[in-house]
């Protein structure tokens, strides 16, 4: 059966989205490209040198790109980064990213909310990255985002599914897609967010902090795939429940029931 | 928005029943090991192989009750303030060609029911009427909210449906929650079991709570009449319901009431008897589906299965019931209900019995901030 999930009307076979940057030499792009099976790249706009060489001259063609506004602090900049990609021949895909804390680099929703709004309306196709927040999620989803992007923990740390029980909640109640994105580090724990119903997971610094970022994207393509496997499957159960307990004590009473 | 009826229509009888019938023990333990559930489990649940298995999942059903709303039931008792109704439901008491005499209390009668229940402790109180918009308009049932808001920190309606701004008129007065059972989910069983009469309209009826939700009203209870239709049936179509309310108006709390038909009610041939394996299975199945929706269980039920159902998830009961209008303020006649009162226990023996179970008795669960005491209230 074929798997494929949309945004904005595109199809995609790979649920694995990459990114660009971390890499020791950006020559290593088209083979991780190539291992992960990725169809969606995001690149940081700041790192796009117009008129020339930089990472774009390595993404293979065919790769859809997903500009990302890395450095915006402000809804403002994120829009004037997106509207320069536009014009750059990036296509009308954009990843918004706002961070004005430093420290942590924790998105900040609300200016993140702004420049969704905005950029909707001028007919870019959304993908915002926030902390895993309900209301903000719904807010998003109400100014034009095509998918939501919530954080597994905090960018670069490589620490997994911190976030898991908020991502839950994204999966159950937002009805555009849910990629998962920040702070994945290991391919198990990538499948665990497909297991748990995420439509998708970006990964970068785990794949480009590994030893071996070639392995490691083809590492994480396979789990990637596993998961949602498992999701589509449902998970098994854990033996027989009936032979845990020989009496009723909650449902003892239907017997006095049928007799009375 | 996917409307309700495109929602339901996701799952057109075939395809349900195809499910039910390829769903194995397996399947059935899988969903007990779930944290959450989709509504294919909520439907495996609601399955014959989850049958042998009613004992493992009211564990989880338990588990969840006591996660979300503790050891805590709240009590209310309803409020019948007219029994004039232009409808011909098949099943109800109040059927139009029933020949029996009607009544219909003027604001100042419903005052006096109304304070009489208030002296007994109530505080949550559930205004019902038939279904007569003339002579029980919109305006007439909020001229009765006004006049005993001060008394009741709550106050329901489970009148017929409205219109939006009919209800955001309703929750202007006071009203705070509404309560409207759909009966069945079957339309074409729907328009036999409602020949004549303006609940006929079976869309009207069943937007009714999306209605409520957009006028602003903080609560809604959904439910079917169980019996009218094929266990399966209704019982998922009702989860369905509260699902898709709970995730369209996250800022309403959404319950579900289990009203169960007797045989012997009347002359009405109960086609699909519920048995009392079946009934539990369905507080189960919705427990563990929607673990944050109250459960309601009326007096429909014996005192003897209300009690053993709150460990398994019925947060809300009601209590000192008549289902009858007028007559209780002033120890006078009272004529038929609308249905039969099986549990007829008071406030006070309610409260005894839900402590005698360990759990406790919530008179007063709700008060609405902003509300202030109105000058038509009654003295």
């Amino acid at each position: 059966m074929e798997d494929t999930f949309t945004i904005a009307g595109v199809a995609l076979q790979s649920r694995l989205f990459i990114g660009t940057g971390k890499y020791a030499s950006d020559s290593l792009i088209p083979r991780v490209c190539e291992a992960s099976g990725s169809e969606v790249i995001t690149v940081a706009l700041r790192r796009v040198g117009m008129g020339q060489e930089g990472v774009m001259d390595h993404i293979p063609q065919g790769m859809r790109l997903l500009p990302n506004t890395s450095g915006a602090r402000t809804a403002e900049e994120a829009v004037r980064l997106a509207r320069l990609a536009k014009a750059a021949g990036c296509g009308n895909w954009v990843k918004i990213e706002v961070i004005s804390d430093t420290r942590h680099l924790l998105p900040d929703g609300y200016e993140t909310c702004k420049a969704t709004e905005l950029l909707a309306k001028e007919g870019f196709v959304v993908l915002p990255y926030i902390n895993p927040d309900l209301y903000v999620a719904r807010s998003l989803v109400d100014a034009g985002a095509s998918v939501v992007m919530p954080l597994a923990a905090p960018i670069g740390s490589n620490r997994g599914m911190r976030t898991k029980e908020m991502i839950g909640i994204l999966i159950e109640e937002i009805d555009v897609p849910i990629i998962v994105d920040a702070g994945l580090g290991a391919p198990s724990q990538a499948c665990e967010a497909m297991e748990m119903g995420a439509a998708a997971c970006l990964v970068n610094t785990g794949i480009a902090s590994s030893g071996d970022p070639v392995a490691m994207a083809c590492a994480f393509k396979i789990a990637v795939e596993a998961g949602r496997k498992a999701r589509i499957a449902g998970l098994g159960g854990c033996g027989s429940m009936g032979e845990a307990h020989a009496s009723s004590p909650l449902t003892g009473f239907l017997d006095q029931t049928v007799a009375r | 928005m996917e409307t309700i009826s495109e929602y339901l229509a996701r799952w057109p009888a075939a395809q349900r029943s195809d499910f039910v019938r390829h769903v194995t023990r397996e399947n059935v333990y899988a969903v007990l090991n779930k944290e959450t559930l989709d509504v294919r489990d909520f439907l495996t649940l609601l399955s014959p192989m989850a049958q042998p298995e009613l004992e493992a999942i009211a564990k989880k059903a338990n588990d969840i009750t006591l996660r979300f709303f503790g050891r805590a039931v709240n009590l209310f008792t309803p409020l019948y303030i007219s029994d004039v109704c232009t409808n011909q439901c098949r099943y109800c008491g109040f059927n139009a060609k029933n020949t029996q005499k009607r009544t219909h209390l003027s604001v100042k009668e419903a005052c006096e029911e109304a304070m009489f229940l208030h002296n007994g402790g109530h505080r949550h109180i559930l205004l019902l009427t038939g279904d007569a918009r003339t002579l029980s308009s919109p305006d007439y049932i909020a001229d009765v909210v006004r006049a005993i808001k001060p008394y009741f920190a709550s106050i329901g309606i489970e009148v017929y449906a409205l219109q939006r701004d009919e209800y955001a008129m309703l929750v202007e007065a006071g009203v705070d929650s509404m309560t409207m059972f759909q009966e069945t989910y079957d339309p074409s069983l729907y328009a036999w079991l409602h020949p004549v009469g303006p609940k006929h309209d079976y869309l009207f009826r069943l937007n009714a709570p999306t209605r409520a939700a957009e006028s602003g009203i903080r609560s809604i209870g959904v439910g079917a009449l169980l019996g009218l239709a094929p266990f399966e049936q209704d019982t998922f179509a009702t989860g369905l319901h509260a699902f898709w309310l709970q995730h369209n108006f996250p800022g309403v709390d959404i319950g579900i009431s289990i009203p169960r038909i007797c045989p012997h009610e009347g002359s009405f041939e109960v086609k699909y008897p519920v048995d009392d394996r079946h009934f539990v299975q369905y507080v189960l199945a919705l427990r563990c589906f929607l673990p944050r929706c109250s459960i309601t269980c009326s007096t429909r039920e014996s005192a003897f299965m209300r009690d053993h159902l709150i460990p398994l998830g019925v947060t809300r009961v009601s209590a000192g019931v008549s289902t009858a209008v007028g007559g209780r303020a002033k120890g006078g006649e009272q004529h038929a209900g609308q249905f039969e009162i099986t549990d007829h226990r008071s406030l006070a023996e309610m409260v005894a019995a839900i402590e005698r179970i360990g759990y406790q008795a919530v008179i007063k669960d709700w008060e609405d901030p902003t509300a202030s005491s109105a000058s038509t209230a009654c003295a």
